[in-house]
This record gives C-alpha cells, sequence and structure tokens, in this order.
C-alpha cells in the first residue's frame, strides 16, 4: 500500500506505548500470599513444565487448585509449556517446582514482558493492520488512523496479559469476512481452546457460516462447505483436547475447571444485569443454583437470538461485525460468572466498527476504560491509564472527526428516529441530546477519577466511588449497573440506569434490525418487541 | 460541542502532534535516569537553601554547580514548585534522594517547560516555504518538519529518559533562528543572548551570529553582485547588538575549523538560510574537534538542521545521514534491559518516518542517496545487534568490554565527518543571495 511507512510508524508507535506501560507495576506486586494474575502465569509455566499432562487440571499435593490453579482450556496450558522452555533456558528458578512460587524479579518481569509483547507483535497487530487494509470506501489515510486507533486503545494496553485469544478471534473474523472460510474457522476455533470466553463471539460466527451456507444452496456447494467447516472445527478440537480423551473423568475435570458453575451468578463487582437486579431483588437467595443457570442461560438466548437470525438470513461481512458487538454485549450483561475483564470482549468488535460509527465506538472504548478503573488503580496505573486514554481519545476525535458527524445519518439511528416521529412529530433531537450525554459522561468520567484519586470515601458508604464509577451516565454504553453494596445505596444510581437503560437497549436492538431497508422490520408492533 | 468540533477540526494537527508527544512523554517517566538527575536535584537544593553567594561555592555534593547564572535563577524558581512536591529534596545533604514524588517532580518539569520548545516548532513552521502545492497534509514540509522537531529521537531519550532540560533550551535557540528568519533580528539576538547565559555550550554556535548579524543587520545594503556595500553601515544598529551578543561571542573557544564558514557567511551572505547553515556547520566543527565534547552536543547540529532539511533535497539528504548516525550514536547512554526496546522502536520509528517522508518530499528530484550511504546506513541495524545481542554471549565481553563503545563510535564518527563534509561544501558551492536590502 502507499504510504506504507506511515502504517510502520503506527505500529511501532503501538509497540513502544505497549512497552512503556508495561515498565509499570503488574498486578499483585509484592502482594504475598496470593499475588495476581501476573503470578498466576508464571504458575501455569511452572506446572506445565514439571508435571505430566493428565496432572494439569486435578487438584493434588504437586498442583493446588487453589492457588492458581488452571481455568483455561488446553491452549492455554500448551502456550504456557511453551514460555516454560524458553524460561528454563533463561533461569530455571523462574519455574522450580514449588520454590518458585511468588518469584519476582527484574529479570523476570522483562522475560514475562517480553513473551506478551512478541504475542502481541505476531498475532495481534498483524491482525489489525490487515483488517484495516482490507476496510472498503475509505481513503488510506482513514486507514492508517483506524489502525493508529485501535492500537492506542487503552483497555487492551493496561490489562497485563497477552490477548493473543482475541488476535486469534480477530483472524477468525478477517478470514471469514474475506471468504476464506476454513482458514478463519480454524483461527476461531484455536481462539475458543485458548479462552472460553470466546463463546461469546462464537454465535455470531455460526450464523454468518451457515448464512453463507444457505446462500450457496442447500443441496450444493453449501453442503459442501458445512460439511468442510465441521470438519475444519471437529479436527481443531480434537486435535487441542487429544491428550485429556484418553479418559473421561480428564475432559469432564477441564470442563468443571472451565466453567465454574458452582461459583454463582456473578462475583461481586461486576458491572451487568444480574449485580444491579439483585440490589432491589436477592436474585442468589430467591432462586435456587440450578434455576439461576436456566434463567440466565434464556435472558442470554433471547437478548441475541434476533441478531443472529438476521445475520443467518442476510449474512454480509458488515452485519458479522454489527452482530459480534451485540451478542458480546449480551454475554456480558446477561450470562452466568461474568469477569470486569470481559468487557474487552466487547470492545474488541466495537473497535472494528470504528470506521462505522466512529462517535458510539469512542465513547463506547472510553466508558469501558474507566468502568476497569478500580481495578487498574488496584495495580498502580493510574498514570499509564490517564494518559492512554487520552492519547486514545485525541487520536480518534482528529482522525474521525467525531463530534462532527453526531447526525441522525451517521449515528445509525435514522430509521429509529423516523418510526419514533410517526407518533412523536417532535422527535428531532436525538442528536443533541447524545451529545450532551456525552460531554457528562466524560465530565462525570473525569470527576469520579480525581475523586476516587484524591478523596477518602466518606465512612458510612464505602463503596462510594465504586457504586457511582459503575453508574456513569452514557447511553453508549450497557447501563454500567450498580456494585453490590448492601443497604448504604443512595436513589441516584437507580434514576441514572432508568434513564440509562432505555436508549441503550433501543441502540442495541436497532444494531440488530433497522440498519436496511427492509420494509418488514420498520412496523413499530415488532420495534416494541425488541425493548426489554 | 461546535467549539470542540474546530478544536479537532483541519487545522490542529499540530495540537495532536504536541499533545500526542506530550503524553509519550508522560509514560517514560518510569524509565531509567542517569546522575543528571541528581545533578539537578542538587542544583534545586543549593538555589533554594543557599544565599546566592553560596550557589557556586557550595561542594558538598560532587555534582557542583557548572552553567551560567540564568540557569541557576531557573533552579531556583523550579524549587519553590518543587517545595510542594517533597521538602526533602531541597536539602543540600540528601545526596542522590529520589523519592517518587521527587521524581514526578523532576519528570513533570522538563515535560512542562518543553512548552517553549513546542512554541518554536511553531514559530519555525512559519518559516517553511509552503510554496510546493500539496493537498495531502502529510506531504506537507509544515508537517514534516513538525514532526521531525517534536518527534526527534535523540531529544526524547536524552531529555526524558537519560534527564536533562534540553527541551527548553532548544526552544530559545529555535526560536531566535525563527526570530532571524522572520527579520525580527533584535528579538533572535536577544533571544541568544540570554540563551548562552542558560548553557554555555551554545557559544560553539556563536560565531555563527555574530557575523550574520554584523553582515546582515548592521550593513543594511548590498551592492548587486551581493558584496559588500561599506556606506550602508549602520552604527545603531551595531551598537545596539552589541550590547547584546558581540561581547560574548568573543569569549567563544574556537571552534577553529569553524572559520572559513564564517569567511564565506561574510563575503558571501546567503540570508537567513546561510546563517543557518554556518551555525549548522559551527556546531558540527566544534563536536569534531572541541574539548571535553559530550555525545549529547549532537543535538546541536541536529535540531537546527531539520529546518533545512525540509527544503532542499541535497540538505535533506545530509540531514538524513547525520541525524540518523548522530541518534545511534547515543544509544550507549541507554545501557538498561528495560529501556532497550524502548531505544531501538523509537529510532526505528523516527528514522523510519524521516527517511520515508523526506524521500516522498523530494520524489521528483534524483535519489536522495547513493548505493554506498544506502550501505552504510544498513550497516547500522547489524552492528546494534552485534553490540547488544552477540557481544554480550561472547568470551570477549570479559577481556574486552570496551569494543561495542569502540565501535559504536568509529562507525558514527564516519557517518558525521561525512555530513559535515557535505554540508561544508554546499556552503561554498551554492549561489549566493544578491538582493538589496530596505530598512
Amino acid at each position: 500500500m502507499e504510504k506504507w511507512y506511515l502504517m510502520t510508524a503506527v505500529v511501532l508507535l503501538g509497540l513502544t506505548v505497549r512497552w512503556t506501560v508495561s515498565l509499570n507495576s503488574y498486578s499483585g506486586a509484592g502482594k504475598p500470599p496470593m499475588f495476581g494474575d501476573y503470578e498466576a502465569q508464571r504458575h501455569w509455566q511452572e506446572i506445565t513444565f514439571n508435571l505430566p499432562i493428565k496432572q494439569w487440571y486435578f487438584n493434588s499435593s504437586d498442583n493446588n487448585l487453589q492457588y492458581w490453579g488452571l481455568d483455561y482450556p488446553p491452549l492455554t496450558a500448551y502456550h504456557s509449556l511453551l514460555c516454560a522452555y524458553v524460561a528454563q533456558f533463561i533461569n530455571p528458578d523462574w519455574i522450580a517446582l514449588h520454590s518458585s512460587r511468588g518469584y519476582e524479579s527484574q529479570a523476570h518481569k522483562l522475560f514475562m514482558r517480553a513473551t506478551v509483547l512478541i504475542a502481541d507483535l505476531l498475532i495481534y497487530i498483524p491482525a489489525v493492520v490487515l483488517h484495516c487494509c482490507c476496510l472498503k470506501e475509505i481513503s488510506t489515510k482513514k486507514k492508517i488512523a483506524n489502525a493508529l486507533c485501535i492500537l492506542l486503545y487503552p483497555g487492551l494496553i493496561l490489562i497485563d496479559y497477552g490477548h493473543f485469544h482475541l488476535g486469534l478471534a480477530l483472524w477468525g473474523v478477517l478470514g471469514v469476512s474475506c471468504d476464506w472460510d476454513l482458514l478463519g474457522s480454524l483461527a476461531f476455533c484455536l481462539a475458543v481452546n485458548y479462552k472460553q470466553m470466546e463463546l461469546y463471539h462464537s454465535l455470531p460466527f455460526f450464523c454468518f457460516l451457515l448464512g453463507k451456507c444457505f446462500k450457496k444452496g442447500l443441496k450444493g456447494k453449501g453442503f459442501v462447505l458445512f460439511v468442510k467447516l465441521a470438519g475444519t472445527v471437529v479436527a481443531s478440537f480434537t486435535l487441542c483436547w487429544l491428550p485429556f480423551f484418553t479418559e473421561r473423568a480428564q475432559a469432564l475435570q477441564v470442563l468443571r475447571r472451565l466453567f465454574p458453575v458452582d461459583r454463582g451468578l456473578f462475583e461481586d463487582k461486576v458491572a451487568n444485569i444480574w449485580c444491579s437486579v439483585s440490589v432491589f431483588l436477592k436474585i442468589k437467595d430467591i432462586l435456587p443454583h440450578h434455576v439461576q443457570i436456566i434463567v440466565s442461560f434464556c435472558l442470554t438466548l433471547l437478548s441475541l437470538l434476533p441478531a443472529c437470525v438476521k445475520l443467518t438470513l442476510q449474512p454480509s461481512p458488515k452485519g458479522f461485525r454489527f452482530t459480534l458487538v451485540s451478542c458480546a454485549l449480551s454475554f456480558f450483561l446477561f450470562s452466568f460468572q461474568v469477569h470486569e475483564k470481559s468487557i474487552l470482549l466487547v470492545s474488541l468488535p466495537v473497535c472494528l466498527v470504528l470506521s462505522e460509527i466512529p462517535f458510539m465506538s469512542t465513547w463506547f472504548l472510553l466508558v469501558s476504560t474507566f468502568s476497569m478503573l478500580p481495578l487498574l488503580l488496584k495495580d498502580d496505573l493510574l498514570m499509564p491509564s490517564v494518559v492512554t486514554t487520552m492519547a486514545f481519545f485525541i487520536a480518534c476525535a482528529t482522525s474521525f472527526s467525531i463530534f462532527e458527524k453526531t447526525s441522525e445519518e451517521e449515528l445509525r439511528l435514522k430509521s429509529f428516529s423516523v418510526s419514533v416521529r410517526k407518533h412523536l412529530p417532535r422527535f428531532t433531537f436525538l442528536p443533541r441530546i447524545i451529545q450532551h450525554l456525552f460531554i457528562i459522561s466524560v465530565i462525570t468520567m473525569v470527576l469520579l477519577t480525581l475523586m476516587t484519586v484524591t478523596l477518602d470515601p466518606p465512612q458510612k458508604l464505602p463503596d462510594l466511588f465504586s457504586v457511582l464509577i459503575s453508574t456513569e451516565l452514557t447511553s453508549a454504553n450497557p447501563p454500567l449497573l450498580l456494585r453490590k453494596t448492601g443497604p448504604e445505596l443512595t436513589s441516584v444510581p437507580i434514576f441514572l440506569y432508568f434513564i440509562c437503560g432505555t436508549p441503550t437497549t433501543a441502540w442495541c436492538a436497532k444494531r440488530c434490525h433497522v440498519r436496511t431497508q427492509d420494509s418488514n422490520w420498520q412496523t413499530p408492533g415488532r420495534q416494541s418487541r425488541t425493548y426489554t | 460541542m461546535a467549539a470542540l468540533s474546530v478544536m479537532t477540526g483541519g487545522g490542529s494537527w499540530f495540537l495532536a502532534l504536541a499533545l500526542g508527544v506530550t503524553l509519550l512523554k508522560c509514560l517514560l517517566i518510569p524509565t531509567y535516569h542517569s546522575t543528571d538527575f541528581e545533578v539537578h536535584r542538587n542544583w534545586l537544593a543549593i538555589t533554594h537553601s543557599l544565599p546566592i553567594s553560596q550557589w557556586y561555592y557550595e561542594a558538598t555534593s560532587e555534582w557542583t554547580l557548572d552553567y551560567p547564572p540564568f540557569f541557576a535563577w531557573f533552579e531556583y524558581a523550579l524549587s519553590h514548585v518543587a517545595k510542594y512536591f517533597d521538602q526533602e529534596m531541597l536539602n543540600v545533604h540528601n545526596l542522590n534522594y529520589s523519592s517518587s514524588r521527587t521524581l514526578l517532580f523532576q519528570r513533570f518539569s522538563v515535560i512542562f517547560t518543553d512548552a517553549l520548545f513546542v512554541y518554536a516548532v511553531h514559530e519555525c513552521c512559519k518559516c517553511v516555504d509552503g510554496k510546493k502545492a500539496c493537498k495531502e497534509l502529510t506531504e506537507k514540509p509544515k508537517f514534516i518538519l513538525s514532526v521531525l522537531l517534536l518527534w526527534n529521537f535523540g531529544l526524547l531519550i536524552v531529555d526524558h529518559i537519560h534527564f536533562q532540560y534540553n527541551g527548553f533550551l532548544f526552544g530559545l535557540m529555535l526560536l531566535s533562528i525563527a526570530r532571524l528568519f522572520q527579520k525580527r533580528h533584535m528579538e533572535g539576538a536577544f533571544l541568544f543572548a540570554v540563551l548562552l547565559h542558560f548553557k554555555h555550550i551554545y557559544l560553539y554556535v556563536a560565531p555563527a551570529y555574530g557575523i550574520y548579524l554584523l553582515r546582515s543587520y548592521c550593513f543594511t545594503a548590498n551592492k548587486p553582485d551581493g558584496s559588500i556595500r561599506w556606506n550602508s553601515f549602520s552604527f545603531v544598529r551595531l551598537i545596539s547588538l552589541g550590547l547584546t551578543v558581540f561581547l560574548v561571542s568573543a569569549l567563544s573557544l574556537g571552534p577553529f575549523l569553524a572559520l572559513p564558514s564564517i569567511f564565506c557567511l561574510w563575503f558571501k551572505p546567503q540570508g537567513p538560510r546561510g546563517f543557518l547553515r554556518c551555525l549548522i556547520l559551527c556546531a558540527l566543527s566544534s563536536f569534531m574537534f572541541g574539548w571535553h565534547v559530550h555525545e549529547k552536543a549532537i543535538l546541536l547540529a541536529i535540531l537546527p538542521m531539520s529546518l533545512l532539511s525540509v527544503g532542499k533535497a541535497g540538505d535533506a539528504s545530509i540531514f538524513l545521514i547525520l541525524s540518523t548516525t548522530g541518534h545511534y550514536s547515543l544509544f550507549p547512554l541507554l545501557f538498561t534491559a528495560p529501556e532497550l526496546p524502548i531505544k531501538i522502536l523509537l529510532m526505528l520509528l523516527f528514522t523510519i518516518y524521516s527517511i520515508s517522508s523526506l524521500k516522498t518530499l523530494f520524489r521528483k528530484e534524483k535519489p536522495l542517496f547513493n548505493w554506498m550511504e544506502t550501505f552504510y546506513l544498513l550497516g547500522l541495524g547489524p552492528l546494534e545487534v552485534f553490540c547488544e545481542f552477540v557481544f554480550p554471549f561472547t568470551s570477549w565481553k570479559l577481556k574486552y568490554p570496551f569494543i561495542p563503545l569502540l565501535l559504536t563510535s568509529v562507525y558514527c564518527a564516519v557517518g558525521i565527518t561525512y555530513a559535515w563534509f557535505k554540508l561544508y561544501v554546499s556552503v561554498f558551492t551554492d549561489p549566493p543571495v544578491g538582493k538589496t536590502k530596505k530598512q
């Protein structure tokens, strides 16, 4: 491509920012006995290197599952093993069984950071560059600007472990969008086998590929494609799980580690529907465990079904990307045992649609970074967070001129506004509302950050700031709702939720339905069905 | 919203570049810093805690105050802000004190004072010839110059990693150059005199200022063929200049080999561009032949050269050789492992961008490098690989630990000497500017 040197400069800048951020502290630094995610990664290298495969997922005297036991699929374990071989070559003390627990040194930190940087360089960054180069109908300069913004997205830089699975998933998206279906599905299967949370993205992949098969005709080429795809999926899963298929107990144990249904509906600090609803309605106490699972499953399925059905009937790369966003969002809001960091699984597809709805995407990405603030503050990452967020904002604002693109047309809400105007003829102020909401949300984020850092919360409301952070006013984000704080609640968060919730769901619903001129989907009756 | 959209609209690329590099500087805060950090902390302590009469006598620490008085006043001013960060750093006896707040204050003071540098770059961009009609922003000389100056690799790693205050000093120098280009000679002279009293290393380029101002400002007009018209001499101008620059340049320590270029400046004036060329030559000559020269002094030649590089293809070629080898010669300053990826990535970023953008700017003229120069520059890659990745694992490391430094210095010396020579030739072979100047 012309101006390759600018793209190279962007990649080099992305790498530099990643490395300089990684010079800061890591999660759990100097905090025995459990430390943090960094120690977990080191521990997995220790386990996979020193123990035979059959013992990796089982509790034993050598492998205490309570101390950062492996709870990701086999590909993570193989990756850790590979890193362990390199570690063994440099300094065996880093992964010596038992005695290396809590090992911390400057050299080891450099090693861990280097493995992450190399993984990013080999998998994630080329995928981003290729994605931007393959974007249609935009100039070279815009493609490069797009790459810059995606590479500067703070969430993926600040969370300190590698995002191998996101890189693989991105290759999957690229492959499938460019009609390299087998390679794309292989890449995605590998991604799922790396981190099971990638299942959030699995339904859009399935529906898109199924739609393609239908389009090609079920009796001819479509059927052949379907068989090939099925074969690829089965083969890749078999290959990854081969060592665990020898005994039934092995496979079951791995599954039990991957899907800890015993842990309950949610951990106490994630910002999704269950956490918020449980403030008024203690779901955990009312419903028995298995019913919770069924309810969560049903709601997740209901919320993503319309988008997936549409994608199957009308497969297109653009629809695929938008469906990825809405499905990931549904899973984040309604699914079982969601972690705060899972917002990254939503952020990646939003990065992919950055060039199409820049204003909303930028807003969402800013808020998603902000939502992880308590986690980042715990790891002493205030300065890098603020700096990278500002850099991201400046990059997006300059590249896409986002403040000029807030008309109804550009926000893709034209059909929605038109149909609302049939009932309320004066509903012309949607763009202005959204602009004002954006400004308010940015101001709130800045204020909350300042307050969290400088002030101590009042004695009676110890979680006040966490609550406020998760109730931040935005209509592009899923309502980042109340955290479980018990009786010290204020009524402000509830009010904010209802302000946010309705336009948000409307936005999500419109993402699924009314992008095309399909008249079947524009009758008011059908639309009201999609509101929750 | 409208205000925001104006701000992020078409003319704000300069602001975005400046903010972007500032944010990058913030990310460099936790990196390695050299003993210069302690030097400046000590000077903060000396100027804050002791009376003026003691400033140049105080010797508790080995890093005594050895910059001119303006710099001492600058440290004094900073110390009044420092006391809100950490009072302990202002204690003269707290040798090597580096609490996290001290680090934060010092780093932020460098980043903050760089604002003057940003302003100076903005002024320099106005002096760049924008006649080449380019609709594409990234191909405009102004844009390229802004990137080359704001994102200069050498300045980034010397100021924001190694730790020094070169940013605002170079800002003063570039601003004085810009003023001379804009024919505001008195301001230019004044700014340069101020600069000299901040850091005396700039004496190297004082002859260039002295002769240029005498020849092109005090003599108010030339004859048609460009030679001097003696009766156009203006005493008023001379005296006013004398009050500022002349006395100081008389003290200059003689980069004697710069004299021919100074003569050229007198007998064949070429306007501000000629002055700039002479300034760069003075800086380079003193770098090459001066006494107790520090590696960082190469920046004194590289930064002003950026201004010339976006003007002519020949200058661009010299600039690229000079900057690439000059920046590479700064590598030994950062010898710690965590900073290794930073210096390589930033060096690649600057080098690839500068070479490609200048090549694109001058694509209609002959290629910038001949095969010899290309090979030489490409040779820097293997040299780096050998020095940093291969040599430490060989048996020579214990016996001859100085080899990487030796190789780096010798290899870069070749490039810098070559650039110096080419620049000298260009000073003598370019046609003079023969226009008559009016008051």
